[in-house]
């Protein structure tokens, strides 16, 4: 059955912007990004909003609606009541280019700093040979779709642009803690990196990340805190100092 | 006036960054060039993250049977010997190193109780040969390649001090034309989405990597950005298109509600045992075995049942039969009324897995229509029904090195590229065809700048580019690209689909080339930031040259074939299948000729068995027995 919706959508550059008010129809069945393309198609023809799959999987259309970050393409339209406005804003962390569109590039950048993947020296192709239970840990933050949500949700970044060039920000925790967990992987102390020059210590685990991940990966449980226990750990208890001194690499103990 | 051009150098300019391109990229970069690497999207956002079943590749880690000769004859079989034999073959030998060499660069895949690569069965495949990681695969493979070409930025960065020194990633970045000088590639000219500014590449080789065509169509699992950019981009330059009526209508896209119409069902939901039934419920596949296939696969329950604990004593169930027939298969059972009221059967898995082995196996697929249909598949049956997913046809590229045909300079890799796949593409072969040859088509453009050197760009070609791209806001009183991408898209549903007809697609020729005009006079509102009407006329332009050239080569090809199916030719033809469609763009119009398909050489052809080559060929080809 259609219904009208009401949406205030915002609509601006880096410049300026405000929300515009739109009534636009909406069929069952259809999530957030659908009505967005109607507007689209029948109105604004230059509404600037990104998206790609349309199925959940590639992590383009995400947008904060009625305030909570999401993606677009996953919100069902019936899960707002008949008759409430629906508010539909950029991501709050990330510089606005137009209108639903920012400037994600503080992500990529952070990746770039997170060190590579590092297989054992002289290991060939073919060669690996893994339990499966060993690799579901690193496959879970696998399951990263680079949506960002996460990023925009931390409150360590959301408003406090000063904190961006000491902090990763979770996407970057679990590529770290997928590393680590990661059974070919050699390089040593990135949980040390991560605390030291990530910013893991500034995570104070509220699991806001957690919340908005739409892979639904916990990020906090599976990756931040055993992280954080492990450096506290290894700092504090000289055996454990020792170990990862000795050990070809540490988290083995 | 005069407009601002931002120019840049390289060595080698791939267009797109999915897994072929990106898989280009890192060869060329290791061969010592400087790459830029252009997406149309954010950098890891490719359609590739939707492959879900997994990558083919005869690693032989499940059933040591497994070789790629098994593998190449499969891919044949599945393609209706119209592949381009020297591709199906480079792909089998070859897939198992591509797929090995991604667990150096940090994939996860999947294991056996070994510890291998773990390998899973798949439509038209006769071993399990599918590495994958749950049911995305896909995403795996574009993280791993992104990562991949991260970890090079780095160490160029240690070298150099310039992460971007010899790999440069243009994001959301539209390539508009290639540009020739004297016959050969010089560069490239577009435009960033995001405000609209101009851009000049001047590189002397480009690798088209750009994908497929679904959004010429209404229903289907592609996103925005396949729209054939590749294929028309070639067309223009010169370059020549092969078999483009070949559209792969994968068969289980999800049918309701509306807004998820098309979006993918993977195939691994039949491959682990989940059936098809119309609403008599009836099991209805065995209906449907073609008689090429009649030895390989069951013709009653029981014993296709028994496959899924016993593959080397019993045929396999039917609802494995390559992509083709099963879509054919679902077609006319909604045609004859069998169909669920929103045009779809039931697709279940409930019935053989338990909840927990599904959500283990099947994780995106639960998520998916959990999240965006209300179903749970673990406890009731999916509707699924024909949804347009890939395209067979694609740039003439020579096997061995990706070059284009006819244009020195350019070349292609992945669904852009025709000729691997035949008639019909089996599922797993994208993924590995992606790093088979995105690798080829990487090293042969490299050893082509290294003997080449570099051509100068004109300034002519470059102010036609420029006017081109100023064109929409300086015209007025056209139409919206919207409305006209929804006229297309009704056209090529209605016309060109599943199943043709001569009358139809005469007619849908005619309406294209109607639609050809009021395109070329298309007006954009709004400015050049970021405005997805400017970008759509663009994408609509390379559409529409997609449909004149799928519609042109259907009429000619009197048969039935893979994904190509004649309402009034509904056999297989031993003639039809010695020719290749090839499409050419004079300026105007798209023209389609016959080219006489390459012979299989005297080795591959006694890979098989003589009689099931005379389901294919004539007579007198089986006399000759391949070519010396």
């Amino acid at each position: 059955m259609a219904r009208k919706l009401n949406l205030r959508i915002w609509r601006g550059n880096k410049e300026s912007g405000a929300l515009q008010n739109v009534i636009v129809e909406a069929n069952e069945g259809e999530v957030v990004l659908d009505v967005i393309h109607r507007v689209q198609a029948e109105q604004l023809n230059d509404l600037a909003v990104r998206w790609n799959c349309k199925a959940g999987k590639c992590g383009s259309c995400s947008m904060e609606i009625n305030g909570k970050p999401r993606l677009a393409c996953m919100t069902q339209v019936s899960s707002f009541p008949e008759g409430e406005e629906i508010t539909i804003t950029p991501l709050r962390a990330f510089p606005v280019i137009k209108d639903l569109v920012t400037d994600v590039s503080f992500n990529y950048k952070k990746a770039m700093e997170i060190p590579s993947f590092q297989p054992p020296v002289g290991m060939k192709p073919g060669e690996p040979r893994m339990a499966q239970v060993d690799v579901e840990r690193s496959q879970e933050f696998r399951k990263c779709i680079e949506c960002f949500l996460c990023q925009d949700t931390c409150h360590v970044i959301r408003d406090h642009e000063e904190n961006k060039s000491s902090f990763a920000g979770p996407r970057f925790f679990i590529r770290i803690a997928e590393l680590d967990m990661h059974p070919l992987d050699i390089l040593r102390n990135r949980k040390k990196k991560a605390q030291e020059e990530h910013g893991l210590g500034m995570c104070n685990i509220t699991k806001c990340c957690t919340e908005v991940c739409p892979e639904h990966i916990r990020i906090t449980d599976n990756a931040i805190i055993p992280m954080k226990e492990r450096v506290v750990d290894e700092k504090y208890d000289p055996l454990r100092w020792l170990g990862s001194k000795i050990r070809k690499r540490e988290g083995i103990l | 006036m005069t407009i601002e051009i931002e120019r840049h150098k390289y060595d080698i300019l791939v267009i797109g960054a999915g897994g072929a391109g990106l898989r280009a990229a890192v060869e060329a970069r290791e061969a010592g060039l400087r790459v830029a690497i252009i997406c149309k999207s954010l950098f890891g956002k490719a359609h590739t993250v939707m492959a879900e079943g997994g990558a083919a590749a005869s690693m032989g880690n499940v059933n040591e049977n497994d070789n790629w000769m098994v593998h190449f004859r499969d891919t044949m079989r599945g393609g209706k010997f119209l592949n381009h034999y020297r591709m199906a073959e480079l792909h089998a030998k070859e897939s198992p190193d591509r797929i090995w060499e991604l667990e150096m660069w940090g994939a996860l895949f999947d294991r056996t109780k070994e510890g291998k690569i773990s390998q899973r069965n798949f439509g038209g495949h006769e071993y399990p040969r599918l590495a994958h990681v749950g049911d995305r695969t896909g995403l795996e493979l574009i993280r791993t390649m992104q990562q991949r070409i991260v970890a090079l930025q780095q160490i160029d960065k240690a070298e150099t001090g310039n992460a971007e020194s010899n790999i440069k990633v243009f994001a959301e970045l539209t390539i508009t034309e290639i540009l020739k000088e004297g016959g050969k590639v010089s560069g490239a000219y577009g435009y960033w989405r995001e405000n609209g500014k101009e851009v000049l590449f001047e590189a002397p080789a480009i690798v088209l990597a750009t994908g497929g065509v679904g959004k010429t169509f209404k229903i289907t699992s592609n996103s925005w950005e396949g729209t054939g950019d590749g294929h028309a981009l070639a067309l223009k330059a010169g370059a020549n298109l092969v078999d483009m009526e070949f559209l792969q209508f994968h068969p289980t896209g999800m049918v309701w509600p509306p807004s998820v119409r098309g979006i993918l069902v993977t195939e691994s939901v039949r491959g682990e045992g989940g059936v098809l039934t119309n609403t008599n419920g009836e099991r209805f596949m065995f209906k449907y075995i073609p008689d090429v296939f009649k030895d390989k696969y069951a013709d009653n329950e029981a014993e296709a049942d028994r496959w899924y604990v016993d593959q080397d004593n019993n045929r396999r169930p039917p609802e494995l039969l390559p992509r083709d027939e099963v879509s054919r298969a679902i077609n006319s059972e909604v045609k004859a009324g069998r169909g669920t009221e929103h045009g779809g059967v039931f697709l279940d898995v409930s019935k053989r897995l338990s909840a927990e082995v599904i959500k283990k196996r099947l994780p995106s697929m639960w998520h998916q229509f959990y999240e965006l249909a209300g179903v749970d598949i673990t406890k009731e049956a999916m509707e699924v029904g024909p949804t347009c997913h890939y395209v067979m046809g694609g740039v003439e590229v020579e096997p061995d090195t990706a070059a284009a045909v006819g244009v020195p300079g350019l070349y292609a890799a992945g669904e852009c590229a025709g000729g691997m796949h035949g008639s019909n593409r089996l599922g797993g072969n994208s993924l590995t065809d992606l790093l088979v040859f995105g690798r080829r088509a990487g090293m042969a453009a490299a050893a082509y700048v290294k003997s080449a050197g570099t051509t100068q760009v004109s300034q002519s070609a470059v102010q036609a580019a420029s006017l081109r791209i100023q064109a929409p806001f300086t015209r007025t009183g056209g139409e919206n690209p919207y409305k006209l991408h929804q006229e297309l898209q009704e056209i090529t549903h209605n016309l060109v689909g599943i199943i043709r007809t001569k009358t139809e697609l005469d007619d849908a020729i005619v309406k294209i080339t109607e639609l050809r005009k009021r395109i070329a006079n298309i007006t954009v509102s709004g400015n050049r930031e970021f405005n997805p009407g400017f970008h759509l006329s663009f994408d609509l332009d390379n559409m529409l040259l997609i449909a004149e050239s799928t519609a042109k080569s259907a009429v000619l090809r009197e048969e039935s074939r893979g994904g190509h199916t004649r309402d009034d030719f509904p056999k297989m033809s031993t003639t039809w299948r010695q020719i290749n469609n090839i499409s050419s763009f004079d300026g105007t119009q798209v023209n389609v000729s016959q080219q006489p398909l390459p012979v299989l050489p005297k080795e591959l052809f006694d890979l098989f068995d003589p009689h099931e080559l005379e389901k294919y060929m004539t007579p007198e080809e089986l006399a000759k027995g391949g070519s010396n």
